[in-house]
């Protein structure tokens, strides 16, 4: 094989393979992505019906209730809620009145289920997606009043 | 008075290494012996003082010395002495210092095992090391100074974050830093030789050693932190894609792809501008990983800082190597160039194509890692990319990677013939798919991604094994096989092993959450777990709920293991210390959660895992080690040292 040829053969190669890797990433990178709504969002209706997706706040004080190992509490970006069930063990850090990020999907009959709850790292730490949720509300109560 | 001393030799170590970099380049340039002479001295120098200083901040820790409020921060009085000593690296700017150390150990080490180079190429190694010290040095004078002082001194101090309380926090950093910092050495390695404007067959055989030694690094420092988040409940198991971990594999996948690359470059003259390009990705993924870990924009254990200056700072420094390094490349990389011809079949295409594999894997994540972080900073909204997209491509690329490793390590360099590799790979492959589709039936319920990943850890380790019986047979004296040879089968098998734990563990791992009283039983994966007690103990600096669970097998209790959840008295943190009993095919794991009910009937959230082969995954990265080590270890690196050195004794060699 001529060394032109060569080079051509492995430039074509090389560009299908990248094709492909393209093809696999972004395929995969779609369906895998995961958005983040503050229950604010959630109460105007943006969030997805039957998609995961991530909610964040504050765990609202005495909202927290066990039933065995189902957890429901509320999550609450000072100016709206939502409520939240997961069951399982939740991470050490999470707390009545800390922030808190929940990832999972309505039910068909409107109910947050959650699949996986972050509250992790450290005891004054607070998850920045919760943190910027109610830091947003926060705001646009000021400005209406 | 200790702290100061530290201070000092911090801004003293500034000074040399800015003398080290400018001297070292323009002597360089202009070819002053007198200039360049001082590169060894000055390195060895630069790592006097980077120590001195590490061992004063050490001491502060050691004497609980709270007016240093790094210290203040980061220590306890009643913290046990070994993490008050690991406590110097469990903040942001202790691990800076950590980092600058390594990167002068590293200084130092070539200033020492450096005599069969040429002087020219040592002083230009080492000025750019040097330089990438100011960076560091700079960064930490004027953002992140350890030994700032207080002036209310604390009674007492704040203590180490629980979560970092652990073994884990002694041996991972320190390892997994002396791997990304050691990602320094191709790099100023690549820089010296495009400043040269020569990259020749011995450049690549100065490199090699270096290269493979901070991949060695890498490779254990991520397999620890791989196995420390694996026993640390909720930090999402051995291995989760977190952007953190992420970022300490993306120059693991490129030094990879480096070594490789390296070799060929050795051994036949090619690749030189990929090579040069590898360790430029390489060490600018090392500092993008020291970015997003550093400056807050990720959020996670690893994440000290939020001071926006600091992250600044790391983006202009990144900005300025890869940057710099980058337009060297555009500018020299033509005189270093070099065209050598093979075929398409042929040792050289196999790397290539693993190469290019390798590097496509590294960009797949490197997208899903940044993607969250840029629509972020466009205000675009907030969003993470979930494992399972890193899984779903990440496999499909790395399952071809393992196939032609093989055909790689067969074929012959140059050219080789498609009939021939087929005549003596045909019953390998055969055997290798008979055992790889039987192999699952014995584990669990069969399924076609098992298979075909065991398929290909039988064909990587049986023809491992074919061709050291070969190499056995051909030669006349085993002794005569260069060592380098055994370390390449050895990593070849360990990410055989590796891959086996991985594929064991995705398909069929068993997880239960439960609830359980005292006396309860559950039963996963054929073992029966008893809750026979729960009672308090008191630790050094916490007080802990110990739960005893009887593992039981047929009817027979084999041990008992005792997860604890504990409250430390510094913080009102609990602290969830998993127990786990392992053996060579499984482990069995037990993590107490909270307390679901008071009273007379208490009872606990538990936490119940049967992992089957999750220690294979560790082992393999030992063994990948090992390999590596071997081969940076082989004679022919030093051999040339022997042989130069008496050159310039004037002996004849």
């Amino acid at each position: 094989m001529k060394p032109r040829h060569k080079r051509a053969a492995m430039i074509v190669g090389g560009l299908a393979a990248l094709g492909l890797a393209a093809y696999f990433v972004l395929n995969a990178f779609e369906s895998n992505l995961v958005f983040f709504f503050s229950p604010t969002q959630v109460a105007a209706g943006e969030a997805p019906k039957n998609r995961t997706f991530r909610v964040g706040g504050l765990v609202k004080v005495g909202s927290i209730s066990r039933d065995n190992l189902t957890v429901s509490f509320i999550v609450t970006d000072t100016a709206k809620e939502m409520g939240v069930s997961y069951t399982g063990i939740l991470p050490d850090l999470f707390k009545e009145g800390k922030g808190v990020v929940a990832q999972g999907k309505f039910t068909a009959d409107g109910k947050f289920v959650a699949s996986e709850v972050l509250a992790k790292h450290d005891e004054n730490y607070m998850p920045p997606e919760a943190k910027d949720a109610v830091d947003k509300a926060q705001k646009t109560m000021k400005t209406l009043k | 008075m200790i702290p100061e001393i530290g201070h000092f030799s911090l801004i003293l170590a500034l000074f040399v290494a800015l003398a080290l970099g400018t001297l070292g380049v323009i002597g360089g340039q202009q070819g002053r012996a007198d200039w360049m002479a001082l590169a060894r001295p000055g390195a060895q120098a630069l790592w006097a003082l980077a120590a001195l200083s590490f061992c004063c901040l050490t001491y502060a820790f050691y004497t609980n010395d709270f007016s240093v409020s790094y210290v203040a921060q980061h220590s306890n009085s009643k913290l046990p002495d070994i993490y008050r000593i690991a406590g110097v690296w469990g903040g942001h700017e202790g691990s800076l210092l950590l980092w600058l150390v390594m990167l002068c150990s590293w200084m130092m080490a070539i200033s020492l095992f450096s005599r069969q180079l040429p002087d020219v190429m040592v002083s230009r190694v080492l000025a750019v090391m040097g330089l990438v010290a100011v960076g560091f040095l700079l960064f930490m004078l004027i953002t992140s100074n350890p030994f700032l002082r207080l002036s209310d001194i604390p009674p007492d101090g704040r203590d180490l974050n629980p979560l970092l309380q652990d073994p884990g926090l002694v041996f991972h950093p320190p390892m997994l830093y002396m791997g990304y910092v050691g990602m320094a050495v191709p790099f100023a390695f690549s820089i010296a030789a495009l400043l040269n404007g020569r990259l020749d067959a011995a450049w690549a055989r100065w490199t090699r050693p270096w290269a493979t030694a901070a991949w060695i690094c890498l490779t254990i420092g991520i397999s620890m932190g791989s196995w420390w988040a694996y026993y640390e409940l909720g930090w999402g198991g051995w291995w989760f894609w977190d952007p953190v971990e992420n970022a300490s594999f993306l120059p693991w996948l490129v030094g990879t792809a480096l070594i490789h690359s390296l070799a060929v470059t050795e051994k036949r003259g090619l690749f030189r501008s990929w090579t040069i390009m590898l360790s430029i990705i390489g060490f600018s993924l090392s500092l993008l990983g020291t970015f997003l870990v550093r400056s807050g924009v990720l959020t996670s254990v690893h994440a000290f800082a939020t001071d926006p200056k600091r992250g600044v700072f790391i983006l202009l420094f990144l900005v300025v190597v890869v940057g710099g390094s980058l337009a060297l490349f555009a500018a020299r990389s033509g005189k270093v160039r070099a065209g050598g011809a093979f075929s398409l079949v042929s040792r050289e295409t196999f790397l290539l194509i693993n190469n290019v594999l390798l590097t496509t894997a590294a960009a797949a994540v490197l997208l899903g890692t940044l993607y969250p972080l840029i629509v972020d900073a466009l205000n675009l909204g907030k969003l993470s990319v979930g494992p399972p997209y890193f899984n779903s491509v990440f496999a499909p690329l790395m399952l071809p990677v393992m196939f032609f490793m093989v055909l790689g390590s067969y074929a012959r360099w140059k050219n080789d013939s498609l009939a021939e590799l087929g005549k003596k790979l045909r019953p390998l492959a055969i055997v290798s798919v008979l055992l790889g589709c039987s192999a699952p039936l014995l584990a669990g319920p069969w399924s076609w991604l098992v298979a075909l990943s065991l398929t290909l850890v039988f064909w990587i380790v049986l023809s491992s094994f074919q061709q050291i019986y070969r190499q056995l047979k051909d030669s006349v004296n085993w002794k005569a096989i260069p060592i380098s040879y055994w370390g390449m089968h050895l990593a070849h098998i360990g990410i055989a092993v590796c891959v086996v734990g991985i594929t064991m563990v995705k398909g069929y791992e068993t997880e239960k959450d439960v609830r359980m009283g005292i006396g309860d039983t559950v039963e996963v994966a054929g073992y029966t777990f008893k809750l026979t007690g729960i009672s308090e103990v008191a630790g050094p600096n916490y007080n802990a709920d110990r739960g005893v669970v009887e593992l039981i097998k047929n009817g027979k209790v084999l041990r008992t293991l005792e997860p604890e959840k504990r409250t430390y008295f510094s913080s009102t943190m609990p602290m969830t210390e998993t127990a786990i009993d392992s053996n060579l095919v499984r482990d069995v794991y037990v993590a107490l959660g909270e307390r679901l009910q008071d009273g007379a009937s208490p009872a606990w959230a538990m936490r119940v895992y049967h992992k089957p082969f999750v220690t294979w995954i560790w082992g393999g990265c030992l063994l990948m080690a090992l390999g590596g080590a071997m081969a940076a270890l082989d004679r022919r690196y030093r051999r040339k040292a022997l042989a130069s050195k008496a050159l310039s004794q004037g002996v004849p060699a």
